[in-house]
């Protein structure tokens, strides 16, 4: 990269106004990422963890479930989110189509995973207790399934957090901004400051999280 | 438009292979560092019990770290070398496999270590003869899991100037060629799914007792 000393780089770019204030400032980009990283999950979640408690409320959806699973592990981000870029063209809506479809898959296959394990012996008394299906559904499979269904919540969010930096590659705005630009420019400042902003929110995330599911589900672990 | 131009994989066959070569190289070297690595921690975590939170905080923060953030984090220290993708590559791979090491050494019956212990095998042969092969199934699930998903990380290390098939991905989004991004793409799967099998087979060899639970 350049011949300055990676400090009096880190300085520069610390020290430049445009950094505090501006389109490509730090806070623009966190909101940014915050807000596409946001609306991602919230759009995903109301579709999939909806669908997939209905699939597997009535026992289907397990084949395509462990499908998901095995595949979806293997397909690069960064291919899809390519692929849905240069399908759609540049800009934020093309990154949020890949981040909705990147945060899918794990949620589907939690909630289907976590409504599958409750016990069929708990099952067949809330069926003998007389309950209607919907109250099945409502008051024991979902209660019962929140632990499984929150862990598939939050690899969701650290995958899309992580996407959403990816998605400065093609698409424009993020803190991964920063990332991108800084191997443009050569500018090792800028890298370094955008890598440490950018894990910074995905640990950040995921401490937020972890307390929020322990306060919300106290009775476990 | 044109969505897949077989002509042009017949002219860059050569640097397919090339790149899927280098795929391979990749992600080989960053499991079976991440591996040694994982395992050994592991051994740590089972030995001495309170190092267990610790290693997989740490683990585990590593693995929360964006990828792209990662590498551009390790950029100025180590430049865009190989060295850079494979410090991030095997970093990811620990989590996975010191969990699963730690969880199939802890899931060894009491029974066996006892019939170990009253062979008069030492704690060290105890642990080599009879509880880590008996974990291996468990420790070879994760292995599994990590390779597959270093396969997908290894198209982000084209940023680097590396990236295996990735490097067809990032051309072809500059070019918006979609032959490339497909064959990157596809071809990371594909490849994905084949270390899979691989070590699969690996591990019906090495645990022969497995091969019916084993899928």
């Amino acid at each position: 990269m350049t011949d300055r000393p990676l400090l009096e780089e880190l300085r520069l770019f610390l020290s430049d106004p445009d950094t505090w204030w501006g389109p490509a400032s730090i806070p623009l980009r966190l909101v940014e990422h915050l807000l596409l990283s946001a609306a991602a999950v919230i759009i995903a979640a109301a579709v999939v963890i909806p669908a997939a408690l209905w699939a597997a409320h009535r026992k289907r959806g397990v084949v395509v479930a462990t499908a998901v699973i095995n595949i979806g592990r293997a397909v690069p981000t960064f291919g899809i989110l390519v692929m849905v870029v240069v399908w759609l063209g540049l800009g934020p809506w093309p990154a949020l189509v890949a981040l909705v479809a990147l945060s899918g898959p794990p949620m589907f296959t939690n909630t289907v995973a976590g409504v599958l394990a409750v016990e069929p012996a708990v099952l067949e008394s809330a069926w003998g207790m007389g309950l209607s299906g919907r109250a099945v559904l409502w008051k024991v499979e979902l209660p019962l399934a929140l632990p499984v269904i929150a862990e598939g919540l939050r690899i969701a969010i650290s995958q899309v957090i992580a996407t959403a930096t990816l998605a400065a590659l093609a698409a424009g705005g993020g803190l991964g901004r920063f990332i991108v630009d800084g191997f443009a420019k050569r500018d090792q400042g800028e890298l370094l400051m955008g890598a440490v902003l950018v894990a910074a929110v995905a640990v950040v995330a995921e401490m937020v999280f972890t307390r929020g599911h322990r306060r919300l589900l106290p009775h476990r672990r | 438009m044109n969505l897949f131009n077989w002509e042009w994989v017949g002219r860059n066959w050569d640097a397919i292979l090339e790149r899927t070569w280098e795929h391979v190289y990749l992600t080989s070297v960053a499991v079976v560092v991440g591996t040694v690595l994982a395992v050994g921690l592991a051994v740590v975590a089972v030995r001495r019990r309170r190092w267990y939170g610790p290693i997989t905080s740490v683990a585990n923060i590593l693995y929360t770290i964006p990828s792209l953030a990662l590498f551009a984090f390790l950029v100025p220290f180590t430049g865009l070398s190989t060295l850079t993708s494979e410090i991030g590559l095997v970093g990811y791979t620990l989590l996975i496999i010191v969990r699963n090491t730690v969880a199939g050494i802890d899931g060894v019956s009491q029974g066996v270590s006892e019939a170990a212990d009253g062979m008069g095998f030492t704690p060290r042969r105890r642990f080599w003869r009879a509880e880590f092969p008996l974990a291996l199934p468990v420790v070879m699930a994760g292995i599994r899991i990590a390779a597959v998903s270093t396969v997908g990380l290894v198209t982000i290390t084209s940023i680097l100037g590396q990236g295996g098939l990735g490097y067809f991905i990032l051309a072809g989004l500059r070019s918006f060629f979609w032959t490339q991004i497909i064959i990157g793409t596809v071809g990371s799967v594909l490849l994905a799914a084949l270390i899979d099998m691989a070590l699969l087979g690996l591990q019906r060899r090495l645990a022969p007792w497995t091969r019916r639970q084993a899928a």
